[in-house]
């Protein structure tokens, strides 16, 4: 691995560092629009005051699906789901573990978990499925 | 304000030619639409190049110059872009470079050299259209992308797989006569269900192919066209663009896109013209999903029903609106930084009756194209007419 490998995406990296102890936030503004990290200005209104909220312990699927052929990043990855689950003011794309990809449903309820690619071992966005 | 004339087209066969350098692809291209136009070389004021990852794929960023001097043309050149919609963004300056009077002659094109990256090196080049904190860190690549948007297609408004297989039965089937075109062969609607996945529900046949090649066009004034006694029938009368969130996740809508129906609706408005007046399209399918979603953007379908248009034929080549008659990115193949301007070429010919498909659309004077960028986040639209 290269050294600019090594060098930390301000602003993400730090809130993957966060998610992982359980503490995920977003970003509102005063109009109450949400958005991710890293971000100086609001991208519905343009506010320039963003502060950190808490994320919701859970999120909804929105929409899903099992990747086959992946990038290099995730060769022995595959097949994965990704999805995109809805988290109140924001929505965040990422892999969803511990379960059969098959298994996975539009409305499934997740948590957050950070996990790694098996490829590269780098840290992912995960969503674990929350039983009923 | 006065039309911007297609004076020339050009394109080099869309496929698998990976040994060939791009500023090799966008000569033969800029040679067939110089050729076609009948204008010289040293009347061009200006090279608006599309072009997309040519600093993964040849390690070459900077490619305005290079291109203008592949071309054989001294002026000033510059790149443009839009990812996917990278031409289509070059296309849009040169016309408004031309109606404002700036120049009078542009050469417009684009190229991409993709296969040489292999299918991981592509899968991995075109995945960076994406956001790539949020999107691709996650595993999202292209195809996965528009899969999300086929997933939430189908939960919000119905519709299945089978459906979106006859959208590429009819590319293929289009592309047969188009001798540019990649795949010039037959598909049916089981090859297409029984693919391998790529990313459920997406398999290999609802995905346009990794492909080199360029496109050119030769734009002018109409009165550049006048004084030279220009064969140039096909003007373009109408451009637009929209805009999007970069990340998927961050639209307002999963199964719609707005960035193409703002693109759309100003483009037809710059037009004179309504959705209604469209007799042939060019969209961008780099999915069969994608087609979807550019009709019902474009206004051509309404919301949640593009989906059967290809299935109940009112799309395909007999239809009351053939849709992708060049054989479409799936069929015809998407070079990416080529994509937008090719389509410009294509429609150009089908107007003019110079194409091998034009016998379909024998009486249409006027035809839209649609060039997507990412998971559209940006949108490029372009209204075409026989004007003389």
């Amino acid at each position: 691995m290269s050294d600019i490998d090594e060098v930390a995406d301000a602003g993400f990296d730090e809130w993957l560092d966060a998610a992982e102890t359980g503490d995920a936030y977003c970003l509102e503004c005063a109009n109450g629009h949400g958005s991710l990290p890293p971000r100086r200005v609001c991208p519905d209104c343009g506010a320039t005051n963003l502060e950190e909220i808490v994320l919701p312990e859970t999120g909804e699927i929105e929409t899903f699906t099992i990747t086959h052929v992946p990038t290099p990043a995730f060769e022995q990855d595959a097949p994965y789901a990704t999805a995109i689950a809805n988290f109140g003011l924001v929505r965040i794309t990422g892999q969803v573990v511990g379960v059969d990809p098959e298994a996975v449903e539009t409305g499934l309820e997740v948590a957050l978990e950070i996990t790694v690619s098996e490829t590269t071992g780098e840290r992912v966005i995960g969503f674990q499925p929350v039983s009923p | 304000m006065a039309n911007v004339r297609v004076a020339g087209t050009g394109l080099t066969a869309f496929g698998a030619s990976p040994e060939r350098t791009g500023r090799d692809l966008f000569a033969e291209a800029s040679i067939a639409a110089f050729e076609d136009s009948g204008v010289h070389r040293d009347d061009v004021e200006g090279v608006l190049y599309g072009n997309f990852m040519g600093e993964l794929a040849e390690h070459q960023g900077h490619q305005g110059p290079l291109m203008a001097e592949a071309a054989g043309v001294q002026a000033p050149a510059t790149r443009f872009e839009s990812a996917c919609a990278s031409s289509g963004a070059a296309v849009r300056e040169a016309v408004k470079r031309i109606r404002t009077g700036e120049d009078d002659v542009l050469l417009v094109g684009g190229t991409e050299r993709m296969t040489n990256l292999g299918t991981a090196g592509a899968t991995e080049a075109l995945a960076i259209a994406a956001d790539d904190l949020w999107e691709v860190r996650a595993g999202t690549t292209f195809p996965g992308a528009y899969a999300l948007m086929a997933q939430a297609y189908f939960d919000a408004f119905g519709g299945d797989r089978e459906e979106l297989a006859h959208i590429a039965v009819k590319n293929h089937d289009n592309a047969l006569p188009n001798e540019n075109a990649q795949y010039q062969r037959a598909i049916e609607v089981d090859d297409v269900l029984e693919a391998p996945p790529v990313s459920e529900p997406l398999g290999l046949y609802d995905a346009c192919p990794v492909s080199d090649g360029a496109s050119a066009l030769v734009l002018t004034s109409e009165d550049y066209a006048a004084e030279h006694d220009l064969e140039a029938p096909v003007a373009i009368t109408g451009t637009g663009q929209g805009g999007d969130r970069m990340a998927l996740h961050d639209r307002d809508h999963l199964a719609r896109s707005p960035a193409a129906r703002e693109a759309g609706e100003e483009a037809y408005a710059d037009a004179g013209i309504d959705a209604g007046d469209v007799e042939v399209a060019e969209v961008h399918d780099c999915f069969t999903i994608a087609e979807v979603l550019a009709l019902e953007a474009l206004d051509l379908e309404p919301i949640g029903e593009g989906i059967s248009a290809a299935r109940d034929g009112r799309t395909t080549a007999d239809g009351e609106l053939p849709v992708n008659l060049s054989g479409g990115l799936k069929a015809k193949g998407h070079p990416v930084g080529a994509t937008g301007a090719s389509q410009v070429a294509e429609m150009a010919m089908l107007l003019a009756g110079t194409h091998p498909n034009s016998d379909h659309v024998a009486d249409a004077t006027t035809g839209v194209t649609h060039n997507a960028g990412g998971t559209v986040a940006s949108a490029m639209v372009h209204v075409l007419e026989v004007v003389a």
